[in-house]
């Protein structure tokens, strides 16, 4: 009792109920949904009837699901072609941007522009863009130089590509800004160094610029891996998956398990399926990478 | 699995926590570089015509590739929302062949009830920063100012979310909105079932805490010894000091709530709560096209315009705060 009044008179109350909106917010929907998952994967739920015990059931029907592999082959797909059209690109922006002398604002403001389109404005302009008939948007442009018309979101074999470079528009300013950035990070004096023996401006970015950024250029590769794995709002709005299932993405088999068909059940036994493999991933390439990343 | 967040948090560290600057220097300004940084031409590489050139011909290059691919499609939008159909149908690159057409703005703001999703936005918006805020502010205080002797567990475990990829808890989250233990409320269709989880942003809470970590604590002992209760400490003594970072957080938290799609179209069925980002792809087909175009100008207008207005605060706070939120 007197423990308490202490507590009390020491500040202790005042500081747990400041603390009361972070407890309350994370303890709701944060910690508790977190656990829940795991619970539910093992679950038959249905909102209608009490939750009943399926041991590993919805992890079978999930992985038994004929979707289940397309689903992951497009999701690696987009991942990759994510990475050979959003990797590089900013990389090289970013370098030549940071040896400007003036106006640097500018070119940071119009990379970072699209970055501010909402997902949903852009991934719909683009939607019309990608018109497929002669007068589309692009196969107008393309026409210009005698290319297509092309098919682009219509065709399955080309759909994909085309939302990845929607994605890759709306989102490389953001890689830009942070290679720019760390690259404020580079020591003068290593370039100094490299110039007295010798090096020219290629071995100075190859052998000098490069190596000072691998922190960042290690961290925002797997966290743009993650990312890409949860893509959604690009597959769904742009072609709802198809044509021919083409762009069927985990994330929106697991949104349609839950909101379309009312598995709840299978939703989450696949969230977590995709949750431990990012895991398993994100673990196994910190191993991989940390004899490089110790700077 | 402990194994992974103890080695991810360890790499990552780095990354937030070296640019978040203590209060007293201003931040750089992004004007032209001064004397005394380098980049990787040095004064000499740039003294020779053709290095300098050719470092001209590239940044040429960038500028107009970055102002095609940056500008093209918004200034396209800007024109095709006050053209009509058939000209967008039909010459989608020529500038007014029939003229201008500005009715498109007054009929999708008046008619196809743009005005009225758009304060939808505003209040979803809104709501979600000043929680966001909230939860950061009083959360990142005790963490980092207050620090009682269960702080590192909070911390710890506020961390751990971080490394949650955020599709684990949808179907969770959703159920748990559905009906919230203890007080056994549902929020479907309550805008506080947008508020509220976008108050649960571990990324907020750290740079938050992290950047008061780092504000000088011999101004708290004099605020404690001038009698200041917690709360006066926190209101008079830490915020006013912590403005830059609240900034950062501002901006962020209310445009990514602007941009959140998934979320507000699971828990927001009703229509006539809907905010423009679930309204939009919905109305797409109710519409006509060119009144459809210019409800996607107004749906993107007040982002860029907050986004031209505070610019500093948005490109500092990208190259610390992009890289977390993936």
């Amino acid at each position: 009792m007197n423990a308490t009044i202490r507590w009390v008179r020491g500040g202790g109350l005042s500081t747990l109920l400041l603390l009361l909106p972070l407890l309350l917010v994370f303890g709701y929907f944060a910690w508790f949904p977190i656990g829940r998952a795991v619970v539910m994967s093992f679950q038959e739920t249905n909102l209608v009837t009490d939750p009943a015990w399926v041991g590993l059931d919805n992890f079978r029907q999930v992985l038994e699901d004929p979707l289940f592999w397309t689903s992951v082959r497009n999701t690696l797909y987009f991942t990759g072609l994510a990475l050979l059209f959003g990797y590089p690109v900013p990389l090289v922006l970013a370098v030549v941007m940071s040896e400007l002398r003036r106006g640097k604002g500018l070119y940071s403001a119009l990379a970072y522009l699209p970055v501010v389109v909402p997902p949903v404005v852009a991934v719909l302009l683009w939607r019309f863009f990608y018109d497929a008939s002669q007068t589309g948007v692009f196969n107008t442009i393309l026409g210009w130089v005698g290319l297509g018309p092309f098919s682009w979101i219509q065709e399955a074999s080309s759909a994909m590509p085309s939302l990845v470079l929607q994605a890759t528009w709306a989102n490389a300013g953001a890689t830009v800004l942070i290679y720019l950035a760390a690259l404020t990070g580079v020591r003068g004096d290593l370039y100094d160094a490299a110039e007295v023996d010798g090096a020219g401006l290629w071995r100075k970015v190859w052998h000098v610029t490069l190596p000072q950024l691998r922190g960042v250029l290690l961290i925002t590769l797997i966290l743009q891996v993650i990312a890409t794995f949860q893509v959604f709002t690009e597959p769904y709005l742009m072609t709802n998956g198809g044509p021919q299932n083409a762009t069927v993405t985990v994330l929106l088999q697991i949104y349609n398990y839950a909101f379309r068909f009312g598995d709840y059940g299978a939703a989450t036994a696949l969230s977590v399926l995709l949750a431990l493999f990012l895991a398993v991933m994100s673990a196994v390439y910190f191993r991989l990478t940390r004899s490089w990343s110790t700077t | 699995m402990s194994d992974t967040v103890k080695d991810e948090v360890r790499v990552t560290t780095p990354a937030p926590a070296a640019p978040v600057p203590a209060p007293a220097p201003r931040p750089r300004r992004r004007g032209p570089d001064t004397a005394g940084e380098r980049g990787i031409l040095s004064e000499f590489d740039w003294g020779r015509a053709g290095t300098r050139w050719g470092m001209r011909v590239a940044q040429g290059l960038v500028l107009v590739l970055l102002a095609v691919a940056s500008l093209g499609p918004i200034l396209w939008l800007a024109r095709a929302s006050v053209s009509t159909t058939q000209d967008t149908l039909r010459t989608p690159m020529a500038f007014w062949p029939s003229g201008i057409d500005w009715a498109n703005l007054s009929t999708a703001w008046n008619q196809a009830q743009i005005s009225h999703y758009f304060t939808n936005t505003v209040w979803v918006a809104l709501g979600s920063w000043f929680v966001q805020l909230l939860v950061a502010t009083t959360g990142g205080y005790v963490l980092a100012v207050l620090r009682p002797r269960y702080a590192p567990v909070v911390t710890a475990a506020v961390l751990a979310t971080l490394f949650i990829p955020g599709v684990v808890v949808l179907v969770p989250l959703f159920l748990t909105v559905l009906d919230l233990p203890v007080v056994n409320a549902s929020l479907l269709n309550t805008y506080w079932a947008v508020w509220l989880p976008a108050g649960a942003n571990a990324f907020n809470v750290l740079l938050v805490k992290r950047f008061m970590d780092g504000l000088p604590r011999d101004v708290y002992e004099a605020a404690r010894m001038d009698g200041a209760g917690p709360l006066r400490m926190l209101w008079s003594v830490v915020l006013p000091m912590s403005k830059p970072i609240l900034g950062v957080v501002s901006i962020f938290a209310f445009l990514n709530a602007w941009k959140d799609f998934l979320w507000p179209q699971i828990v927001l069925p009703e229509p006539t709560l809907q905010p423009l980002s679930v309204r939009l792809p919905l109305i797409r087909d109710t519409v006509e096209l060119d009144v459809f175009l210019a409800a996607l100008l107004i749906s993107m207008a007040l982002p860029i315009v907050i986004f031209l207005v505070f610019q500093r605060l948005f490109l500092r706070g990208a190259g610390l705060g992009g890289a977390v939120k993936g």
